[in-house]
C-alpha cells in the first residue's frame, strides 16, 4: 500500500475481491482490485464488458459485501449503504409509478426526513427540469430521466457520487450534453465522482484519472492521468493528445481479449502511466 | 464472507418493469383508438340492433319453440316483468360473492406477500397451492352443505376457496417480480425490509395483484352461482335451476343476462382500477 499520499483518500479500495455464487459454481468477479480516489477527484473506470465494473461500484457503495479486501470512505470501512454516497444507476432507475417530484422525494421518505425544497429546486433548475415535477418517467426522454436520477442522487448532498454507466443508453449527442452537465455540477459542488463507462471518450472528457480494468476477474490493469484543464470544451476531444490516449486505452482493452500464447497467469501490480499534453 | 448477492443485471427486456404482464389483457374495451365520434357509436348500435333483430326474426320465422330458445323480446320482457322477484336473489348472490371474495382476497394477498419473502417456504407450499388452484371448489359444496347447512356459510366458504388461490398465485407472481436495481436503490438509502416491501415490491406487484383480484372475482361468481345450484332455496343459481325445471325459459335467460352483466361489471371495475393505479405499466 502506498503511503506517499499525505491526504487520506476519499474512497479507498483495498484488494477488493468478490466471488458470486452462481448455479454453475463460484464466479470470481473482482480479484484484488486496489484503487484510491482522492477528494474532489473524478475517476472513471473503463474495461471490457463483464469485467466487474458494476460489481466494483456496487461494492464501493456498500450495496454488495466484498468477499475479501475492504472499501474505506474517509478512512473508515464501508460495511453497508452510507448516506454520504450517492448512486446514479444504469438507465436512470426511476420508479415508474411515481412522478418526478415523488421520485426525488424518495430518499427523504426512506430516511424519514423532510425534503430540502430549496436544494431540490436549485438542482432541478441546474439540470433544466423546472416544471417537470408532475411528469411520470415514461413521459420523459432518456436524457431527462437520467437528469432526474442525478437530482435524486444529489438530493441528500452526498460527498461521493458513484455513477454506473449512467449514459450508456443515450444517443451520443445527449450523452455529450450530459457529460458537460456532470462537469458543471462537479465545478459547482466538487463532489468526488467515480464514473463507470464503456465509452473511452466519455471517460477522458470527464475524468482526472481513467482506470482500466482487465477482463473477468476484474483487476486494475492501468491508470492514466488526464491532465487537461477544466472546464473542458468538446474541442479538446479532437486534439492529438486525446486521440493518442484513447488509442492507448483501446489497445489495453482490446489487447486483453486477444489470446496470448505464452503468458502465464500472473498477478502484476498496477502500472501507472502518465501522459503530458 | 457474504457471497449471497446477485450479480447486478440490467437486461434490456426488464422482467421487473412488467412489460410481460401489462393490463392490456384487460383492455379489450379500450382496444383500438377508442370511440371518438357519434357516428361510430351509431354504427356500433346499428350492428347490435341488426344482430338482435335478426335473431328475433329468425326465431319467429322458423317457429323455434320457447323452451329451446326464447326470442330476445320475450327475454327482455321477462327481465322487466320478473325483476322485482329476481332482485332479492341478486342481492343474496352479491352478499355471498362480496363477503367470500373479500375473505379469499385478503387471505390470498397476505399469504402471497409472506410466502414470497421466504423462497424455501414457497417451495414447500407450492404443491398445495397448485391443488387449491386446480381443484374446482364446487366439488366441495355438497360436503360444505352437509357440515354447514343450506345457509350463506357453505357458499361464502366456497367462494373464498375459489377466489383466494387465484388472488394468491397472481399476487405472488407480482411480488416475485424483483427488480434488483430498484431494490438496490432503496437499500442505498438504508431502507428496511418493510420499507422495501411497501415502497418497491407492493407498487411493483400491483398490476399483477389487480389481475389476480379480477380472475378471483370471476371465479368467485362462478362458484357462488354453482353452489346455489347445488342446494339451498335462494340466489341467482337457485333461480336458474328453478326456472329451467318449470321450463320458464324467458325468465331463465333473463337471469343468465343478469349474470353476464355481473361478470362484465367485475371486469370493467378492475379495468378502471388498473387504469387509475397501474397505468404506469403501459
Amino acid at each position: 500500500m502506498s503511503t506517499a499520499s499525505a491526504r487520506t483518500p476519499k474512497l479507498g479500495v483495498q484488494a477488493a475481491t468478490k466471488v458470486y455464487q452462481t448455479s454453475s459454481g463460484d464466479l470470481l468477479a473482482l480479484d484484488r482490485c486496489s484503487l484510491d480516489v482522492q477528494p474532489n477527484e473524478i475517476v472513471s473506470i473503463v474495461g471490457p464488458s463483464g469485467c466487474g465494473k458494476t460489481t466494483l461500484l456496487w461494492s464501493m457503495s456498500g450495496l454488495h459485501r466484498l468477499t475479501g479486501g475492504a472499501i474505506l470512505l474517509d478512512g473508515k470501512e464501508v460495511t453497508g449503504p452510507r448516506p454520504e454516497i450517492g448512486i446514479v444507476f444504469q438507465e436512470a432507475n426511476l420508479l415508474p409509478w411515481r412522478n418526478l417530484d415523488a421520485n426525488i422525494n424518495f430518499p427523504f421518505e426512506i430516511k424519514g426526513e423532510k425534503p430540502d425544497r430549496a436544494w431540490i429546486a436549485h438542482l432541478l433548475h441546474r439540470v433544466g427540469l423546472d416544471g417537470f415535477g408532475g411528469k411520470f418517467p415514461r413521459e420523459l426522454s432518456g436524457g431527462m430521466q437520467q437528469r432526474a436520477a442525478i437530482v435524486r442522487a444529489l438530493a441528500l448532498k452526498p460527498s461521493v457520487l458513484l455513477m454506473d454507466e449512467p449514459f450508456g443508453a443515450l444517443d451520443s449527442f445527449t450523452r455529450e450534453e450530459m457529460n458537460r452537465l456532470v462537469e458543471e455540477i462537479w465545478l459547482d459542488t466538487k463532489t468526488t465522482i467515480v464514473f463507470i463507462t464503456h465509452s473511452i471518450e466519455e471517460a477522458i472528457f470527464l475524468s482526472d484519472r481513467v482506470v482500466v480494468l482487465t477482463t473477468r476477474p476484474g483487476r486494475v490493469a492501468k491508470i492514466y492521468d488526464v491532465p487537461f484543464p477544466r472546464p473542458r470544451s468538446l474541442e479538446i476531444m479532437g486534439t492529438k493528445e486525446v486521440f493518442d490516449l484513447t488509442n492507448r486505452i483501446k489497445m489495453d482493452i482490446v489487447g486483453e481479449r486477444r489470446p496470448k500464447a505464452q503468458e502465464q497467469p500472473e498477478h502484476k501490480s498496477a502500472e501507472i502511466v502518465r501522459i503530458r499534453p | 464472507m457474504n457471497g449471497g448477492d446477485a450479480i447486478p443485471e440490467f437486461s434490456k427486456a426488464k422482467s421487473g418493469d412488467g412489460q410481460d404482464v401489462s393490463l392490456t389483457n384487460l383492455s379489450a374495451f379500450a382496444s383500438g383508438p377508442g370511440i371518438k365520434s357519434g357516428a361510430e357509436v351509431a354504427a356500433i348500435l346499428a350492428v347490435a340492433v341488426v344482430i338482435i333483430g335478426g335473431i328475433e326474426l329468425a326465431l319467429r320465422l322458423f317457429h323455434v319453440p320457447q323452451y329451446i330458445m326464447p326470442p330476445p323480446s320475450s327475454i327482455a320482457y321477462a327481465l322487466f316483468d320478473e325483476f322485482p322477484l329476481i332482485a332479492p336473489h341478486l342481492g343474496y348472490t352479491l352478499v355471498e360473492l362480496v363477503s367470500g371474495f373479500a375473505i379469499g382476497a385478503i387471505v390470498g394477498l397476505v399469504m402471497a406477500a409472506v410466502i414470497t419473502q421466504f423462497p424455501f417456504a414457497e417451495k414447500i407450499v407450492a404443491p398445495y397451492i397448485l391443488i387449491l388452484v386446480t381443484t374446482p371448489m364446487l366439488a366441495l359444496v355438497p360436503l360444505l352443505i352437509l357440515r354447514f347447512g343450506f345457509g350463506y356459510t357453505p357458499r361464502i366458504i366456497a367462494v373464498a376457496l375459489a377466489a383466494g388461490p387465484m388472488v394468491m398465485i397472481n399476487a405472488a407472481t407480482g411480488f416475485r417480480r424483483v427488480d434488483s436495481a430498484k431494490i438496490a436503490l432503496a437499500r442505498s438509502y438504508g431502507a428496511s425490509t418493510l420499507q422495501i416491501f411497501w415502497k418497491i415490491r407492493a407498487p411493483m406487484a400491483l398490476p399483477m395483484i389487480l389481475v389476480g383480484l379480477m380472475i378471483g372475482a370471476i371465479f368467485g361468481l362462478l362458484t357462488a352461482v354453482g353452489a346455489e345450484m347445488v342446494g339451498g332455496g335462494f340466489g341467482l343459481g337457485n333461480r336458474l335451476t328453478s326456472y329451467s325445471s318449470m321450463i320458464q325459459m324467458p325468465q331463465f335467460f333473463a337471469v343468465v343476462l343478469i349474470l353476464s352483466t355481473l361478470g362484465i361489471l367485475i371486469y370493467v371495475l378492475f379495468f378502471l382500477i388498473g387504469k387509475k393505479w397501474a397505468s404506469w405499466e403501459t
